[in-house]
């Protein structure tokens, strides 16, 4: 199908564009890459009467290190650009995001995508959604008071909501600190569509053993969640599979046709063990855990 | 034809359009200019198939799925249906016209069009190298998908030249093929890395020697 008609506009600085966003009312979108937005227009599931253009911000478009050995990934940054980024940019420390990229659609949809517009997209199982929720990332945005800055986990309401104002831009995450030790993992039935079930596992390791970590889940709940009950067994020492089962335990997935709330819960268990070992490989408590699972 | 193409000052507060909304673009397409006059729906694989009549980039499934309307955008492969062409102003376009000039329809003065069908030329010999690969490993049968794997593959080649197979996979997983099989395609794909190598490593050989 072809997209209803609506009136394009472009982009030229970020106060003029959330100003312009004010004017234009609850009718307008945001556009960037638009490898979400213009599928669901193409299918007139999306008919905005606006659409601003936000791709002439180049400024939006940065990947450097911020204090604390933070990382900021400016909103335009695509997909794409994480996945090649240089080791000096994105040091062993976040080596989990360019890694995660692989997940991501395919490689025609990662050259357009964009890391903001994932996230303000808000997709239940979208991978950069469940990162910043489980890596503690915070999300800055743009309105016409000024900027704030949003705890990824008080972000997503639900399936493609968010508390982004209808005249707010999302301008920057930030991860606060280096994940050397972290993994994402997912199941779909065809490598690039949107995962079933997602798991990441951000794993604290001293001296070679796990002291604990953080467990989220994508595609359980209407937002990513994080999984204390989880956490709990890394922080008490237990197992890769006591943490697998803990997560599932917990979850209480949905069930629809990709899959049955008793499939999803399988899934849990099977991906975040996954993820604990990819998070600890090259680390001794990953030798001894492939040991283990090698006897 | 009458309205004004609307800009970034067009009046924010006015009504949303109703029907035919029309505005001026300038896309650099295979290294040409065109200025297309069209409503800002659409999509880029309408404005070249439709407006240029760049018939060679195919239109399949619409919402990003097959891959069919590949096409590179500054050198990276793009869904030409998931962008609308003005997103697409001040990037540099390419289709699968581009990739055998002399197959391109608009060139050749002695050979246009119509002469290349009534006296087709010798086979290979309008063919790039990557197109001819395809040939000889026979990675199309219908042709439907074609154009969106030499695309892919294009721009997917000129980032990692030397790609394994492991990569090769990966990336043509990206668009659907339904007569293949997809191993003519890695097969096709490798062997044109194999030859660009080989000539890469003879012309500077070659610069050795001088």
């Amino acid at each position: 199908m072809k997209p209803a008609p609506f009136r394009y506009h472009r982009a030229r600085d970020v106060h003029g564009t959330t100003r312009l966003l004010a004017e234009l009312g609850e009718d307008a979108k945001v556009i960037a890459g638009g490898q979400s937005l213009v599928a669901m227009m193409n299918f007139r599931l999306a008919r905005p009467a606006h659409l601003v253009d936000i791709a002439p911000l180049r400024e939006l478009d940065r990947l450097g290190t911020g204090p604390g050995g933070a990382l900021r990934i400016g909103a335009l940054t695509t997909h794409h650009t994480v996945e090649t980024a240089p080791d000096a940019v994105l040091g062993a420390g976040f080596a989990v995001l360019r890694r995660a990229m692989g997940w991501i659609g395919h490689l025609p949809i990662r050259t357009r995508g964009t890391v903001g517009g994932s996230l303000a997209h808000a997709d239940a199982t979208a991978e950069w959604c469940l990162l910043a929720v489980t890596l503690g990332a915070e999300l800055v945005a743009t309105g016409p008071d000024g900027e704030r800055r949003i705890p990824a986990g008080e972000f997503f309401l639900g399936p493609y909501t968010s508390v982004l104002g209808p005249a707010e831009l999302l301008t920057e995450v930030v991860f606060p600190r280096p994940a050397p030790h972290a993994a994402l993992t997912e199941f779909a039935e065809r490598k690039g569509d949107f995962a079933i079930v997602s798991a990441v596992v951000d794993l604290d390791i001293e001296a070679g053993g796990v002291r604990g970590g953080r467990v989220g889940l994508g595609g359980v709940a209407p937002v990513p969640v994080r999984v204390p009950e989880a956490e709990a067994v890394l922080a008490a020492g237990g197992s890769f599979a006591a943490c697998a089962a803990a997560a599932a335990a917990a979850a209480d997935p949905p069930g629809d046709a990709n899959g049955s709330a008793a499939y999803r819960r399988a899934l849990v268990r099977s991906l975040v063990e996954r993820a604990c070992t990819e998070a600890a490989a090259g680390t001794a408590a990953g030798n001894a855990t492939r040991k283990a699972v090698s006897r | 034809m009458t309205t004004p193409p609307p800009s970034a000052d067009a009046a924010p507060g006015a009504a949303p359009p109703t029907g035919c909304e029309l505005q001026l673009m300038v896309l650099d397409v295979n290294g040409e200019q065109h200025e297309v006059i069209t409503e800002p729906r659409r999509t880029l694989v309408d404005v070249l198939r439709h407006d240029l009549r760049l018939t060679g980039t195919h239109v399949g499934c619409e919402h990003g799925i097959c891959g069919a309307c590949t096409v590179l955008l500054d050198g990276r492969p793009v869904r030409s249906c998931l962008m609308f062409a003005a997103q697409a102003e001040g990037a540099a376009l390419r289709t699968v016209e581009s990739l055998a000039p002399d197959g391109a329809p608009t060139e050749g003065p002695e050979e246009g069009p119509e002469a290349g069908a009534q006296a087709p030329p010798a086979p290979g010999d309008r063919l790039s190298d990557l197109q001819q690969a395809f040939r000889a490993h026979h990675a199309l049968q219908c042709g439907f998908c074609t154009p969106g794997f030499l695309m892919l593959a294009e721009g997917f080649l000129a980032e990692r030249p030397d790609p394994d197979e492991a990569e090769i996979r990966e990336v043509v997983a990206a668009n659907l093929c339904r007569c293949t099989g997809y191993q003519p395609l890695v097969a096709a794909i490798a062997q044109c890395a194999a030859a660009r190598r080989a000539a890469r490593e003879n012309r500077s050989a070659q610069r050795k020697e001088l």
